[in-house]
């Protein structure tokens, strides 16, 4: 195998529980976001924008639908005879199998296959955040400060620091310390889950690892350890944009920001597109009365009704008088005639009837789960269908295919809960 | 597959005027996202077709673009796969391809190292779907030699610019008239034909040796008493491009549901080279009624009645009726356009005013600043 300067390995297993029923049948890199895009797809395009082009995708939790989406590579130019894109995931190891248990296991677990590409380094990422980086410059960094290991950190706000792994340093940027989640933060400089390590010394600090904890995370196990062997270890500051979009309010509120006019973060840059996989390259349709305002619309939408300050992914059909406004609705939706549809995430494959009201009522968090939806957005999960003629509240979870019955008085009130299981027998 | 396919893609066509000075006809801009080319490519590729040549010649560099990858027909093919050929100068010879049979001719080695039993040519520059199986499968039954597509013209139809046939009770073709004077029938050629790939190697021959070097005139007209050809009829959507007005009907034809439908929301899809484009963006201002808009475009004005293609950028109070605005095009504020076609690339600065006639649509040239 030819030899490769860095390959990056993706950690794409994650569920991302907090997005509620949107990760119900997708891993969370897998989960649409800006109208055409998935969550890997930023980090998949970043890697051949800097020139990574071995990349190695490690998946778990639900990966049907990332396998179908990253396929052979095609749509990033990851096709290739040597290196290219690689999924990897967990399998038998002589008599019994082994799940991928903590991120620096996953990668463990993997040793062979970097191996075979005889990398001097290797790059970390996760598959679950929005930015656009140059990871050829964060190499460059390692190199020229003669790094062990090098962690991306983003400036946060001190009083938000007991959130993130913070990174404390020395002047140089170099990092003394690892505090995951401290009570009384020493720094704000948190730390974005983006590594490069040398891997010679990555090798040597996963098989040590791998002896004394089963659940290898590099976060908790892998950097304080490298730490306290000396190693040397440095903050490479990031501040452009970076979104993690881990709840229904930040992920709602990402896809808004996109519809600004100009909005933080740019897709329409030339020369560092996002690349992604979509059967539909057909051009979106506006019927004669059609009202289409402060949205963004993915290939092949057809629109016959208004959509106000919404993103709409590839495929989506309004029908006549239905107004759209604050919501995400996801690619192959169907949304019927008369409908009202506001603040509500419509996950993919979704058909909504006629005269349907979405997003009603109080602001009452969910019955259910009432930390994930309490921000008034109602959520319906992809493939469910709604009936005509209902009307549904704030903070509302529907999921699978939902009959009249189910609806009092053709209402569902603020913070209830509609939730088939997928394959369920509702008829 | 029983077939191999020819993609007849090095025409030009002077009735096309500006549209067609740096590009084939071809690789003429169609339906906001595809290349003329992308119709028969895809309806070859979809019919399972695995081997597959597409024969340039004028201004070939737009097309040599589009095909730079033959994966998006899912023709990138370790056997078989996409072929293109080109004019080119060896020791013994330096000319132009003299004609279709000439450019088919001049690379004969494709078809004799085939050997699928039939042969698939069809124009690049028209806008249909066909599934060439039901093509083939009529050319076995009727044990033809050749097999041409035709249909009864439309309305309006100068048939004056296509070939006419006629045909006995049984299909076979009596008469072909390239062009005539004096049309005798309404049935014109689709340009699309079936034919045995050994007939085809030895016919291509024999006219060669006889300086002769047209697919239709030297071989369908001259041979039409001697072979066994018989028309197949078709009657779904087809658009020939020959002229701006037809080229300005096909794109406003896309605004029916219909033909949207047919092409994009029917599989097969045709398939065309992805540019990556992010979501289109309407902005506060924007006003679409009866609009086609391609991705990355970003909309701030009124469009209506109109087909934009990929990354077209509309500015505040513009207004676009009745035209068709190609790739990369810019159109700055206060802008009117009506009854125009604006080429790839063109800008207009803030206030410029491009106004045709529904007769006669305003054609602004590539890459054009006003």
């Amino acid at each position: 195998m030819k030899k490769k300067e860095m390959i990056a390995m993706l950690l794409a297993g994650g569920q991302g529980s907090r997005l509620g029923v949107l990760t119900n049948s997708k891993a969370k890199p897998a989960v649409s976001f800006g109208g055409k895009y998935r969550f890997i797809d930023f980090p998949m395009s970043n890697c051949i924008n800097s020139g990574v082009d071995t990349v190695g995708v490690l998946t778990q939790y639900q990966p049907l639908l990332l396998n179908r989406h990253i396929g052979i590579g095609i749509p990033w130019d990851l096709d290739r005879s040597s290196g290219g894109v690689t999924i990897l995931a967990p399998h038998m190891k002589g008599e019994h199998g082994e799940w991928y248990s903590g991120t620096a296991n996953a990668i463990y677990q993997n040793i062979e296959f970097i191996e075979e590409y005889d990398p001097d380094y290797i790059l970390i990422l996760a598959g679950d955040h929005i930015y656009k980086m140059d990871y050829s410059k964060m190499l460059d960094f390692h190199k020229q400060k003669n790094c062990d290991a090098t962690i991306a950190v983003r400036e946060v706000p001190l009083e938000e620091a007991d959130r993130f792994g913070i990174m404390n340093c020395n002047p140089d940027d170099s990092i003394y310390e690892f505090d995951e989640k401290p009570k009384n933060p020493k720094s704000n400089l948190a730390s974005m889950g983006l590594y490069i390590f040398t891997w010679k010394k990555l090798r040597e600090a996963l098989v040590a690892d791998y002896r004394d904890h089963d659940n290898s995370d590099f976060g908790k196990h892998i950097i304080p350890r490298m730490l306290g062997e000396n190693q040397v270890v440095f903050a490479y500051r990031f501040n452009d944009y970076w979104k993690d979009v881990g709840t229904i309010e930040s992920y709602w509120m990402a896809n808004m920001e996109l519809i600004k006019t100009l909005p933080d973060f740019n897709l329409y840059d030339d020369f560092w597109k996002i690349y992604t996989d979509s059967e539909h390259q057909s051009p979106q349709y506006t019927g004669p009365e059609a009202d289409v305002r402060a949205s963004l619309l993915a290939d092949g939408c057809e629109i016959y009704g208004a959509v106000y300050n919404s993103v709409l992914g590839a495929d989506t059909f309004v029908g006549e008088g239905t107004v759209i406004r604050d919501s995400i609705i996801m690619e192959g939706g169907h949304i019927g005639k008369n409908s009202r549809i506001e603040r509500a995430i419509i996950d993919e494959q979704c058909a909504i009837g006629d005269n349907v009201v979405i997003g009603e009522g109080d602001n009452i968090p969910n019955n259910l789960k009432p930390k994930i939806y309490d921000t008034g957005i109602t959520v319906v999960a992809e493939h469910a269908v709604v009936p005509d003629g209902v009307t549904i509240g704030k903070n509302c979870v529907i999921a699978g295919v939902s009959s009249l019955d189910e609806y009092t008085d053709n209402r569902l009130c603020s913070g209830g809960s509609i939730i088939h299981e997928p394959g369920a027998n509702n008829s | 597959m029983r077939a191999i396919g020819i993609i007849l893609a090095g025409g030009n066509n002077e009735r096309l005027g500006e549209l067609t000075e740096m590009r084939a006809t071809s690789a003429l801009p169609v339906g906001s996202c595809y290349r003329a080319l992308d119709f028969p490519l895809s309806n070859m590729s979809n019919s399972g077709l695995d081997k597959v040549a597409v024969i340039t010649q004028y201004n070939s560099r737009s097309l040599h673009d589009h095909l730079s990858s033959a994966k998006w027909w899912d023709l990138g093919r370790k056997q078989g796969g996409l072929f293109i050929f080109s004019p080119y100068l060896s020791s013994k010879s330096s000319f132009w391809f003299r004609g279709t049979a000439d450019s088919i001719y001049q690379n004969i080695t494709y078809l004799k190292r085939s050997n699928e039993t039939y042969v698939i040519i069809a124009s690049g520059n028209a806008v249909y779907k066909m599934d060439y199986n039901d093509l083939v499968n009529y050319h076995i039954r009727k044990d033809a030699d050749v097999s041409i597509v035709y249909r009864h013209a439309n309305d309006g139809d100068d048939l004056r610019q296509y070939g006419v046939m006629e045909f006995d009770a049984f299909d076979r073709l009596t008469d072909l008239e390239e062009k005539p004077l004096e049309p005798q029938s309404d049935f014109i050629s689709m340009g699309i034909y079936v034919i045995q790939r050994t007939m085809l190697i030895k016919l291509l021959e024999a006219i060669q040796a006889e300086e002769r070097y047209d697919l239709v005139k030297d071989v369908f007209i001259r041979y039409r008493k001697k072979l066994r050809i018989y028309g197949y009829r078709f009657d779904g959507y087809w658009n020939s491009l020959n002229s701006i007005k037809s080229y300005y009907d096909c794109n406003m034809d896309f605004l029916r549901k219909d033909i949207r439908d047919l092409f994009t929301k029917t599989t097969p899809y045709i398939a065309t080279k992805p540019k990556d484009e992010p979501p289109g963006k309407y902005n506060s201002g924007a006003m679409a009624k009866g609009a086609l808009i391609g991705s990355g475009s970003i909309i701030n004005g009124y469009v209506g009645n109109s087909v934009l293609f990929r990354k077209v950028f509309t500015g505040d109070n513009s207004s676009i009726r009745n035209s068709i605005v190609m790739e990369g095009s810019y159109i700055g504020n206060n802008c009117v356009v009506e009854h125009a076609i604006l080429d790839k690339e063109v800008i207009l600065s803030d206030g410029k005013q491009v106004i045709g006639t529904p007769e006669h649509p305003v054609i602004i040239a590539k890459s054009t600043v006003l």
